[in-house]
């Protein structure tokens, strides 16, 4: 048994960020969307006219915490 | 291990995550969300609403008038709210464990994953609930929910940003102070922000004389609702992202081994 395998365990590999970074840009702005019509459209603001979105979402809204109304 | 594998797990385990927020919902919340729209229609010129008299702000109606009937709101709606939540946070949350992977001192895959989904529910939904808490149906007036919005989500992204800070300045301080003291001077810098931040925003109270048991009810049930969601999402990424890692061990010991034969 040598020395370097005893020495300490084997590290974990990591993901360059340069790798990971497009998939976090892309991932970010779908994030951002979807935390729009979920926590403010046609509250705050309105991208479709009426309220249909605001209602549907209406009680998801109001328990994770968003305001609503 | 590739960034792809992160995100097909963190939408799976975010799906997984939304399904149970939603059934928790469903039995804890929703109860409290109709006794507040009893109340909301019971009185609709609250005096506890001084700027409600006027505006209405929104069309808004939860009554059998409304475009979408409660019977949707609090199913199929709640569900895709609940859902889609799911899946953004859980792919956002394994796109995080893609960088915090050997990158936490020498924390395993899955030690590093279940850091990053503690660090997510204590900066986007804790602290964030604590200051802004949920508010109920009749709760809140049409004329400051842009307001309401922005500082809620202002709040909301500041926390986040506050707590990434943190776990860098963690990382850089490790070589120097070790785990214990690069873990409390970050979970300290984080604290000193939001404390602040949450200081000198303003704060919102628009109760009124809204029942506070009903407020304390929908309040409570609203974090476990979150809590929840963030739980589910833990243990799945986690399980997830365990067993990718101990393949891909399994994977460098075989071809370790190879080379020396
Ligand atoms: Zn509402």
């Amino acid at each position: 048994m040598s020395q370097a395998t005893t020495a300490a365990p084997a590290a974990v590999p990591t993901i360059p960020v340069r790798e990971i970074a497009p998939w976090a840009l892309f991932f970010a702005l779908l994030t951002a969307v979807v935390l729009f019509f979920v926590g403010a459209e046609q509250g705050a603001f309105s991208v479709f006219e009426g309220t249909a979105v605001h209602e549907f979402v209406h009680d998801a809204r109001h328990v994770l915490g968003y305001p609503c109304h | 291990m590739a960034p792809r594998t992160f995100l097909v797990h963190g939408l799976l385990a975010g799906l997984i995550a939304g399904f149970a927020a939603f059934l928790v919902a469903y039995v804890v919340a929703e109860p409290h969300v109709n006794a507040a729209i009893a109340l909301e229609e019971a009185g609709p010129a609250e005096d506890g609403h001084p700027h409600d008299a006027a505006t209405a702000g929104q069309p808004h109606s939860h009554g059998e008038e409304a475009e979408v009937s409660r019977d949707t709101q609090s199913t199929w709606g709640l569900a895709t709210g609940t859902v889609l939540l799911g899946a953004v946070l859980g792919g956002a949350t394994a796109l995080a464990a893609a960088f915090a992977v050997g990158r936490l001192g020498r924390l395993s895959a899955r030690a590093s994953t279940a850091i990053v989904v503690g660090v997510g529910f204590v900066a986007t939904a804790l602290v964030p609930f604590l200051k802004y808490p949920a508010t109920p149906p009749a709760v809140g007036s049409g004329d400051t929910i842009r307001e309401r919005t922005a500082l809620y989500f202002g709040f909301w992204a500041l926390s986040l940003v506050a707590a990434i800070g943190a776990v860098l300045l963690a990382r850089r301080l490790l070589p120097r102070l070790g785990a214990y003291g690069a873990v409390l001077a970050g979970a300290a810098a984080y604290l000193v922000v939001v404390v602040i931040a949450g200081a000198a925003l303003p704060t919102v109270n628009e109760a009124g004389d809204f029942p506070a048991d009903t407020l304390w009810n929908f309040r409570r049930s609203s974090i476990v609702t979150m809590a929840a969601m963030w739980v589910v999402l833990g243990f799945a990424l986690t399980g997830l992202v365990g067993r990718d890692a101990d393949r891909a061990a399994e994977r460098l010991r075989r071809r370790e081994l190879a080379a020396t034969l």
